[in-house]
């Protein structure tokens, strides 16, 4: 299996996906003759032209309403935005136009498009461009939420995303792009609303979503040499989120600590909580626990940047606590 | 000798469609004001923007599409709806909430939806649509069609990002899009020139290089003759229009809004009556010769007739199953 970057699994899934479906196109800043802010769509002007690889304005708002409406009318727009710091300037579109389309149309009018972009922070881009929006798009009725965190996930949901019928918003990590791993050819389509157990494990549940899967490996690592055997679930999808897999493994380690790069208030992780305190709670022998970002906005300063984002050693101390380790 | 025979035959057409866009803007009015007594007896509920002073709007620019073109509007649009095609049936039991709606009760008076007449929705945030009226236009050229796109909004919606963010790209892109702004004056209860810096909505065609025309909406066939217009250049060329259409709102805001009061006076809204699009249209026609007074009270009987009909359909109809409620969420 050929060993790609998420950033280049992103690219193929692209490709595959406009060489398949005449429909599908993509729009955004700097996507073509840029070659993508972080090179996401490299080579794509080239093969599908200006027509189907839109430079647009710094506009989001406009050019999230112009996906949508392009949408309306059949066609499958994947909509990159540069990050979701700034789809913020979009969200009417999305929330009010993509979301509610359908609905309101009584089932008429589908909108099968794709929000995809970079979500939370990079190193010291400080407080405007560090932040994780998942809990707010994951709140909607109407969107489908996924956040990958392997290129084989990458590729795979992006896929699915792309021939879903719905608005799927797909969040990137601008410190995943460089990341590698295997990625099959071809036909790999991830299905949407499905977890993966990225480690088997019996004492303890990590679950986690696209780039705290990668602190909470290591902290199972770490674990493992403290004789602690940690599961890690990623979650892939946020909404809708796979329950099943959820509760099948907090009732095999009845213990767990959720993961994530957002604010603690009405966060991912709450949800998450939810779902374990009402589906699994006799299998609890401990409170679950979260590890977040702090609920500050994102200082500058290395240090401090460092300290108010979770860390393996994070996701250890807590998932020694709810062990009642310490 | 062709040419005289020609003529009368051109007149005829022209009278025709004229009495079609009179019918069209009576039905509107007698719909209208049925809504406004449904809304007073509690069988509409929410917000229920009314179009009654606006008719001749609906009714000039409609005339010009094809049934292949797109429509999309804000959330005063039921005018725009019925003068489409959408039953008036539909329409009303729409605004009634009913499973019989034309989006089956869920949509209600600002989120009326025709997909098959390509009528893409009533929108409920101010300039909200106007993106997504470049979105359908692009879509157009995408597939090399020469369909048109024809949008509206009130004046109010032009002091709002995404009306910059959209006419700036319709224009870079030459999207076939006619931009219809109907300036009836106030936002809500707020005088345009209080909040304006140029009150002129033409000009702001100067920044996105766009043509424009400022057209008077109390004349159907001004509007008509405009739209005519900016729907050839956009079949022909590709190339936006901005649509200036002076025109008054004979009823307050909403159903819940006063008439006039603290921000119109009485006296201006009487004046602006005199301008009455359909009674300057009955006027034109019978001056021609092509109306009379017979005629005229037919029509309104017969018009009448259709709005009774649709608020009695709409009465008996059912509400949505409750099933209703999870359905239509997202695509299965």
């Amino acid at each position: 299996m050929p060993t790609l970057t998420y950033r280049d699994a992103l690219n193929q899934a692209l490709r595959e996906e406009m060489q398949r479906d005449p429909s599908v196109f993509l729009m955004g800043e700097e996507v073509g003759v840029y070659q993508g802010a972080y090179k996401v769509s490299r080579g794509l002007l080239e093969e599908f032209g200006p027509m189907r690889v839109v430079d647009t304005p710094i506009a989001e708002l406009g050019f999230a309403g112009v996906g949508v409406g392009a949408a309306m009318a059949g066609l499958r727009p994947v909509v990159e935005f540069m990050t979701w710091n700034f789809a913020v300037l979009a969200l009417d579109q999305i929330v009010n136009s993509a979301a509610k389309i359908l609905y309101e149309s009584g089932g008429q009018v589908p909108i099968p498009i794709v929000f995809r972009g970079p979500n939370g922070a990079a190193l010291q881009l400080a407080a405007q461009h560090s932040q994780a929006w998942e809990s707010w798009l994951a709140h909607i009725p109407g969107l489908k939420v996924v956040a990958p965190a392997t290129p084989a996930d990458a590729k795979g949901l992006l896929k699915a995303a792309i021939r879903d019928d719905n608005p799927v918003i797909v969040l990137e990590g601008e410190m995943l792009y460089n990341t590698k791993g295997d990625v099959p050819e071809g036909e790999h389509v991830v299905p949407i609303g499905k977890a993966d157990v990225k480690r088997a494990g019996t004492d303890v549940t990590l679950v986690c979503h696209s780039k705290t899967v990668v602190p909470a490996l290591k902290a199972a690592e770490q674990l493992q040499e403290q004789g602690v055997s940690a599961e890690v679930v990623d979650l892939r999808s946020l909404r809708p989120m796979d329950e099943e897999t959820l509760v099948a493994s907090v009732a095999k380690t009845n213990r767990c600590v959720v993961a994530e790069e957002g604010w603690p208030h009405c966060g991912i992780g709450a949800q998450v909580v939810d779902i374990i305190q009402r589906e699994a709670f006799d299998s609890l022998d401990a409170p679950v626990l979260r590890v977040t970002q702090a609920d500050v906005p994102m200082p500058y300063n290395r240090q401090l940047e460092r300290a108010a984002k979770p860390s393996p050693e994070k996701i250890v101390a807590a998932a020694r606590r709810v062990c009642y380790l310490d | 000798m062709a040419t005289a025979t020609a003529q009368p035959a051109k007149d005829e057409a022209l009278l025709e469609l004229q009495r079609r866009m009179l019918r069209q803007m009576l039905l509107v009015r007698r719909f209208e004001e049925k809504a406004a007594e449904a809304y007073a007896l509690g069988k509409i509920g929410g917000f229920c923007h009314l179009y009654i002073g606006q008719e001749a709007v609906a009714a000039g620019s409609l005339a010009v599409l094809r049934d292949d073109d797109y429509v999309i509007c804000s959330y005063r649009e039921h005018g725009q709806a019925l003068v489409r095609g959408v039953p008036a049936n539909a329409v009303m039991a729409e605004l009634f909430g009913k499973a019989t709606g034309c989006s089956r009760g869920k949509g209600g008076s600002m989120h009326l939806f025709d997909a098959g007449r390509r009528f893409m929705g009533g929108h409920g945030i101010v300039g909200g649509h106007i993106p997504l009226a470049a979105g359908l236009g692009f879509a157009i050229k995408y597939r090399g069609g020469d369909q048109i796109c024809l949008c509206y909004f009130g004046e109010a919606a032009v002091n709002i990002g995404a009306f910059h963010e959209a006419l700036n790209m319709a224009s870079v892109w030459k999207l076939p899009i006619i931009f219809c702004c109907e300036n009836n004056r106030y936002g809500m209860g707020t005088a345009f020139e209080r909040v304006a810096a140029v009150t002129d909505v033409v000009e702001h065609a100067c920044s996105y290089d766009m043509a424009a025309e400022l057209v008077n909406g109390m004349d159907v066939m001004a509007v008509y003759g405009a739209t005519e217009r900016a729907a050839e250049r956009a079949r022909k060329t590709g190339h936006p229009t901005l649509l200036e259409v002076r025109t008054y709102r004979f009823m307050g805001h909403s159903m819940s809004d006063p008439l006039h009061g603290v921000y119109r006076t009485k006296e201006e809204v009487e004046e602006q009556k005199k301008r009455d699009p359909i009674s300057l249209l009955v006027l034109k026609l019978k001056e021609e010769g092509a109306l009379d007074d017979a005629a005229l009270a037919a029509l309104d009987a017969e018009v009448r007739a259709v709005v009774e009909a649709a608020v009695q359909f709409a009465d008996q109809s059912p509400d949505p199953d409750l099933s209703e409620l999870t359905s239509h969420v997202l695509v299965e």
